[in-house]
């Protein structure tokens, strides 16, 4: 037997370096892409030192998702919040000096597409976006090799640019480092993360790595891809799931080398076969999310070391691209020569929802995310984490539809991820509707009415998880009775995910009297001698009623925006109930958690699974419920507004079955909320049910709910017109007092009241909704621009927009309402603007400014 | 001129390679799959040579169905057949390989008509036999040479073949029918075009089940390859480590 | 029984990879025949018989005289058929495999080639028995190992190149002379014509060889490392990427499907060390890597580093030779 007497030299790799990682960091950042490398130089400008950057690739690029983008920003987002940062990302690559703007045209080969195209040029007028529509001439001008004949139109946005993100990122990186306030650690893989108990749950407390262990206040899991598997080392969730976006660079190309430019012509977007094609010097870069969705475990991505290219750059499944490139080439034809240079599978991460996934982790203090971001709005996301981290919620803009609080927990299993972005990815070139609907993950949560809703022809929205009824056929027949609000729309994206019979539900709830199934509300339980203490800090309002008294009130920010408004029930000396919404459930019960004291003198039971609400408004409430409501012997119950005034509680039976009754309105009617246990659910719904009969008692849906009994009244909604870059003064929503109990976000809050609003929210009524074609348009509240009667969109002095925040029809004021925040010279009664929607300007009228409402002003209904 | 290539689907692995738990194989969840490195520069000398000379090319290769893609890929390059030898399992080892191989190209040729070249890979990427084409031209009864980095067709059933050494080229003068191994850098072949592509989807994948008996190798397992030990030494940063380097080459005795 | 070693020559030159077949031949402790082929080898008995052949078999033929696959082949196939050795052992080369290849198609046996170590306990205990070998031999290039079992009757093995030092065994050799039956038409796979490179360092002989790689940036970015390998009287290689952009010919390509280096120095420049590229400089006696990336594989399995930009680090080298030479 023979063996080698020399060492062989066979390959291996050595994983470590020679770098010393320190002991102990104020913040550890893992990840090195556009989002780690942007949030180290944010905090840094922030002040933020003592900081650590890990990555278990190399530098400049680790081998994640930024390393393979395609890197270009297409400005337009319907989204404020994307539009917002993506806008505000794209400035920042200009000041990198590392935008090269080049131009994009979304084109159209379906009409469908140009009508979304509209709507497009309507966001771009909200968010300042210079856009035209052009047509295929003009766009085979500014693009001669793309074949005009199968093309309807385009949407080209001048300002559309491939950025640098690489080197934006080291810029930033380097930038911290610089400032001496960072060490960088590449080649340094995360083997775990480990916590501390505290009162307040488990705390970051380090980062172990290859290189050994760092004792860190914060982590922040910038990982892109892998951010899942990372958070799970600390028994946090992060729900997004690695998937596929096919591209594939083919050249070279004779009139691209001939350009002698990395980008002389726009960038195209093929809308209708969810491709783009994107000039790369001399050959052409050929995306697409058209084929099937692909997606992977983050367990599952390759190490660095094992893959061909880099771990989020996989092999190409032809099959999967092979269509797409015959729809190139018909756009194309010069692409069918082209060699196929490289191409690749190449991962990017999805959510459930499609947005980021940003904030501090539920389950672990101080253990942050920023995942799931796209290269056109990282170094926004990055300075709004880094702004986040720094004064316990973000300036620039609110980031409640990225807030990682938002998700319950069924929609933070893989199932549910797999299910949401299967459904979704092929909409990302997608046009969807502001109201559209789910098809998959359905009927995850029910009431107990659910059974009987169904009967009665319930249509069902999601909420969340939860099958909330939007609307009634079985009420299709009262649209005789009110004929002129229940006349059909005569565009088709006007009526969709809507019914004529919302308006007739509304206005027999108005008539007389509805029920309304609001067992998608969250309900949390604060006890103890601490619990009015805490309560009081983090609302604007007292809480220190009576004990079966209630409150509405706002939660703010630090720095005085809105966080969460909601009302709280005061159930006796020690024990509060907090009564929020299904869609901010989730980030409320975070934000209390976030700041409940942790020395016990408060307990926090969410009570959201054991109750359901049934809400019965109209005219004849009281009647319908004085038929079935009782103390607990079998005494009728007193109903009336002086023995169970506006805003009370009381414990009731109704029908022999102990329910809580709440004496509130979001429709602006007489009426109650109606608390009891899910197994009691069925039994009150058929007692009110029939308790109702004799009134025509309707079940009325989310339509009349949430849209148009609401925008009579002009409530605020969390998310629409509450947002942390608002506060309640403009909000028209401060009392004349302020308690003086300290509070989040109340120095703030009395300095917004010293001044002048800059914005008041006001109600608006469309003057005219008749469309060129000659007929009548419904906007749907996508946050179309308020404009001055030269057509020009309206800034106010902090550079806020005026844009519609809700729109819907006000059945019983015979006008179709719009919301929206205008500067104080607009907000006058009787002020004659425009409205942009789906590029056509109309006419609206300011008929409130401020929080008085449109119909019932004096709240007499309610009331009295 | 008829021309026939024998490629082999291998992975394309990255800097490193893992072996799956029962050592058989090397981890492909994630790599992709390509044709060896010479037997690409083999496809695109088979293109070259019917563009040259008219004719016509043909891919073959022995593996699992999977290596259906190497064919396709090969003609979407312009080799206008292709034909499948498909086993099930671990790789064949060279003989039984090359018997099957043989046995093919008879049927083939007893149908067509001879090839007047068969192309090899000088080795393939992964298991490294080089013998593979050598057994089929022995079987076949034909010339052939490897490491060949130039072909010339001459005309009168002769072709030149170059061959590297490391006193310079070796010419070889064969006749055909021959068949040659191929080494990358014969030429530099080029990528698929989207048509190419598109193209090659449609082409027939003749298939022709192999049956012979194992050869006299046996796989047992495989090991990662020993790990270098020792630190680097970083002689500085920049243009200014200059003097460091070069106290090291003098050191050596290389300067 | 003995063990039979191709002796691989060009033209009467010994390859130095056939010492180190006959050092592994030697260790299983039969005697060790080396055959050569063709009359101009016939100098090279001393040399053979200082690295432990036994017997030197001359075999001598007309189609012979220069090198041939097939008749080399075949006349290596009749040799083993008169004297069934146990085992024919060569060197893992180009020539190397492909005489084995041969042989192993004539006689039908198996071959395994480049063979790293070779485990033939109890193969030899009883007399023609033919136990397998358990063999460790290379793939991908040696970035991976394979353990195979050999069984045959007489055992066709190459040794990769490296694999095994070669020593010395000083003795002295008898000489066989042996006359193979070829026909005409072997040889129609002889060398007919050659064309000599022109004097001057190769890049698989050169003492130093200036590699670069993608981060060299274009073909007119290579004239620094020219310019460097020049003063060291060495060659500048490349990376499998260079070569696939059209930067710099296929034969500057050092790695598994380019050219084996084995420099007493290797400066890989800008390159980040992929398997293709480091099983081609792996042999390399010392390697100095420049590269920005402080991280790179190909630094981290350096001996030495510089860290930074190649474009200044490499002019900044040859200045510095350049001071010193005129100092």
């Amino acid at each position: 037997m023979i063996r080698p007497n020399h060492t062989y030299r066979g390959y291996s790799m050595s994983e470590v370096g020679n770098q010393t990682i320190p002991a102990t960091a104020k913040v550890v950042i893992i990840g090195a892409g556009i989002v780690g490398n942007c949030l180290v130089g944010h905090l840094a400008r922030l002040g933020w030192t003592d900081m650590v950057m890990i990555d278990k690739g190399p530098l400049p690029n680790p081998g994640g998702s930024t390393g393979h983008a395609s890197n270009f920003i297409f400005p337009t987002d319907h989204n404020k919040e994307m539009a917002f940062l993506t806008i505000d990302s794209q400035n920042q690559y200009i000041d990198a000096g590392l935008n090269n703007t080049c131009g994009g045209i979304e084109v159209a080969r379906e009409p469908q597409r140009m009508e979304e195209f509209k709507r497009r040029m309507t966001s771009a007028k909200a968010w300042g976006i210079d856009a035209r529509l052009v047509t295929p001439a003009e766009i085979k001008e500014m693009v001669p090799f793309i074949n005009e004949d199968i093309l309807l139109g385009g949407y080209y946005t001048p300002s559309v640019s491939v950025v640098d993100s690489l080197a934006t990122g080291t810029k930033m990186r380097e930038e911290a480092v610089a400032a001496g306030a960072l060490q960088v650690f590449a080649n340094t893989e995360v083997q775990g993360l480990e916590t501390i108990d505290t009162p307040g749950g488990p705390q970051i407390s380090a980062v172990l790595t290859d290189r050994g262990r760092i004792e860190a206040e914060h982590v922040v899991i910038a990982c892109g891809v892998w951010s899942p598997r990372i958070a799970r080392m600390a028994g946090a969730n992060i729900p997004l799931t690695p998937a596929v976006h096919q591209m594939a660079d083919v050249g070279p190309i004779d009139i691209l080398q001939e350009s002698n430019k990395e980008l002389a012509y726009p960038i195209i977007r093929d809308m209708d076969t969810f491709c783009y094609e994107r000039q790369s010097s001399g050959s052409m870069e050929v995306g697409s999310y058209a084929h099937r969705p692909i997606l992977m475990r983050p367990d599952d991505i390759p190490s660095n070391s094992a893959s061909a290219l880099t771990p989020t750059e996989l092999p190409l499944t032809y099959d999967d691209f092979d269509p797409q490139m015959e729809q190139a080439i018909e756009l194309m034809e010069m692409l069918g020569d082209a060699e196929i240079r490289y191409a690749i599978n190449g991962l990017l991460s999805l959510t459930p929802d499609a947005n980021p996934v940003l904030g501090e982790t539920v389950e672990v203090r101080n253990l942050w995310s920023a995942a799931a971001v796209w290269i056109k709005e990282g170094p926004g996301i990055a300075q709004l984490v880094a702004e986040w981290m720094t004064y316990g919620y973000p300036h620039m803009c609110d980031p409640h539809g990225s807030d990682i609080s938002r998700f319950y927990p069924h929609e933070k299993t893989e199932w549910h991820i797999n299910a949401r972005c299967n459904e979704h990815f092929n909409k990302t070139y997608g046009i969807v509707h502001p109201r559209e609907q789910w098809a998959s993950q359905r009927g995850i949560r029910r009431s107990p009415f659910y059974a009987r809703e169904e009967a009665l022809g319930a249509v069902f929205f999601d909420a969340r998880g939860w099958e909330r009824p939007q609307w009634f056929e079985s009420n299709a027949k009262l649209m005789e009775k009110y004929p002129e609000a229940t006349k059909a729309r005569t565009h088709e994206w006007d009526a969709r995910w809507w019914s004529p019979i919302t308006n007739a539900e509304h206005l027999q709830m108005r008539a007389s009297v509805g029920m309304v199934d609001l067992t998608a509300f969250n309900e949390f339980d604060f006890e103890g001698p601490g619990a009015l203490g805490f309560l009081q800090y983090m609302t604007v309002n007292s809480v220190d009623v009576a004990v079966g008294r209630s409150v509405y009130t706002p939660l703010l920010t630090p720095h005085g925006g809105f966080r969460g408004d909601l009302t709280i029930q005061r159930l006796g000396t020690d024990h509060f109930r907090v009564i929020t919404g299904a869609f901010d459930g989730g980030r409320d019960n975070y934000w209390f958690r976030k700041y409940m004291p942790t020395d016990g003198s408060v307990t926090f039971t969410d009570r959201s699974q054991g109750l359901c609400t049934v809400g019965v408004w109209g005219p004849n409430a009281a009647a319908t419920m004085a038929k079935i409501v009782t103390d607990s012997t079998t005494a009728a119950y007193d109903l009336s507004l002086t023995g169970f005034p506006y805003g009370a509680v009381r414990d009731v039976l109704i029908d022999g079955v102990p329910a809580t009754m709440f004496r509130i309105s979001y429709v602006g009617e007489n009426g109650w909320e109606i608390y009891t246990q899910m197994e009691h659910g069925l039994k009150v719904w058929d007692a009110i049910m029939s308790a109702g009969e004799p009134f025509e008692i309707i079940p009325v849906g989310i339509g009349v709910y949430a849209v148009t009994g609401r925008i009579e009244k002009g409530y605020r909604l969390m998310g629409a017109e509450l947002e942390s870059e608002y506060n309640p003064v403009e909000a028209g929503i401060n009392r004349p007092k302020v308690k003086s109990a300290d509070f989040l976000g109340k120095a703030a809050y009395l300095a917004a009241r010293e001044e002048s609003p800059a914005a008041i929210m006001c109600t608006l009524s469309m003057d005219s909704q008749r469309c060129a074609d000659g007929y009548d348009r419904f906007p749907t509240g996508g946050n179309e621009p308020i404009l001055t009667l030269a057509g020009d969109r309206i800034l106010d002095a902090k550079g806020r927009v005026s844009r519609v925040t809700t729109a819907g029809a006000g059945p019983s004021v015979g006008k179709y309402l719009l919301l929206a925040y205008l500067p104080p010279e607009h907000a006058v009664e009787g002020t004659k603007l425009q409205m942009m929607y789906m590029n056509e300007n109309y006419p609206v009228t300011v008929e409130r400014a401020g929080a008085t409402p449109l119909f019932d002003p004096t709240d007499a209904r309610m009331k009295s | 001129m008829r021309v026939l290539v024998c490629v082999k689907r291998v992975p394309a692995p990255g800097a490193k390679i893992n072996i799956t738990a029962d050592g058989l194989a090397i981890d492909t969840a994630y790599l992709a799959f390509t044709t060896s490195p010479h037997e690409e520069c083999a496809v695109e000398e088979a293109v070259r040579l019917v563009e040259q000379h008219g004719g016509e090319a043909t891919v073959l290769t022995l593996g699992p169905a999977e290596a259906d893609e190497q064919l396709r890929y090969a003609a979407s390059l312009g080799v206008a057949k292709a034909v499948l030898l498909p086993i099930v399992g671990a790789d064949w080892d060279p003989q039984r390989t090359a018997a099957a191989i043989a046995t093919a190209i008879a049927e083939l040729e007893s149908a067509d008509g001879p090839f007047d070249i068969i192309l090899f890979g000088n080795e393939s990427a992964d298991s490294g036999g080089f013998q593979v084409g050598v057994r089929v031209a022995r079987s076949l009864g034909r010339p052939i040479v490897n490491g060949i980095k130039g072909i010339e067709v001459v005309g009168d059933g002769t072709v030149r073949a170059r061959r590297e050494s490391e006193v310079g080229l070796e010419v070889y003068a064969l006749p055909t029918p021959v068949v040659l191994g191929v080494k990358e850098g014969i030429n530099l072949p080029r990528y698929p075009t989207l048509k190419g592509r598109l193209g090659s989807k449609k082409i027939e994948v003749g298939q022709i089940v192999p049956d012979v008996a194992a050869g006299g190798q046996r796989m047992v397992t495989l090991l990662p390859a020993a790990e270098q030990v020792g630190a680097t030494t970083i002689l500085g940063h920049g243009p200014d480590a200059a003097a460091a380097v070069v106290d090291l080459l003098e050191e050596l005795g290389v300067l | 029984m003995s063990i039979l070693v191709v002796v691989e020559h060009d033209r009467g030159t010994v390859a130095p990879a056939t010492f180190e077949a006959l050092t592994a031949a030697r260790s299983l402790g039969e005697p060790v025949h080396a055959i050569t082929l063709g009359a101009s080898a016939d100098g090279l008995v001393d040399q053979l018989a200082a690295h432990g052949a036994a017997v030197v078999v001359q075999a001598h033929h007309d189609l012979l005289a220069d090198y041939g696959p097939e008749a080399w082949g075949d006349t290596v196939a009749q040799y083993v058929g008169h004297t069934s050795p146990s085992a024919v052992i060569a060197t893992g080369t180009d020539r190397g495999n492909e005489v084995l290849a041969h042989v192993g198609a004539i006689l039908d046996l198996p071959f395994v080639a480049n063979c790293l170590s070779f485990d033939t306990a109890g193969a030899f205990d009883t007399a023609g028995a033919a136990d397998p070998w358990q063999i460790t031999r290379v793939r991908w290039g040696g970035s991976l190992l394979e353990q195979c079992e050999l069984s045959a009757t007489t055992k066709l093995v190459t040794m990769t190149h490296h694999a095994v030092e070669a020593t010395e065994s000083p003795g002295i050799a008898s000489t066989e002379s042996f006359a193979p039956s070829l026909e005409p038409w072997h040889g129609r796979s002889v060398v007919v014509d050659r064309v000599e490179r022109a004097a001057g360092v190769t890049l698989a002989t050169a003492p130093v060889v200036v590699g670069g790689g993608r981060g060299v940036g274009s073909p007119e970015a290579f004239a620094p490392l020219e310019d460097l390998a020049s003063l060291l009287g060495g060659v500048v290689g490349c990376s499998r990427a260079v070569t696939n952009n059209g930067w710099r010919n296929h034969t500057d390509q050092v790695g598994q499907t380019g050219t084996r280096i084995a420099p007493d120095i290797y400066l890989a420049c800008g390159i980040s060390g992929a398997i293709q590229h480091w099983v081609g400089a792996m042999a390399s006696k010392k390697i100095l890597a420049i590269n920005t990336d402080p991280e790179a594989n190909m630094v981290a399995k350096a001996d030495y580093a510089v860290i930074g930009d190649l474009h200044q680090v490499v002019p900044a080298i040859a200045a510095e030779i350049r001071r010193r030479r005129n100092a």
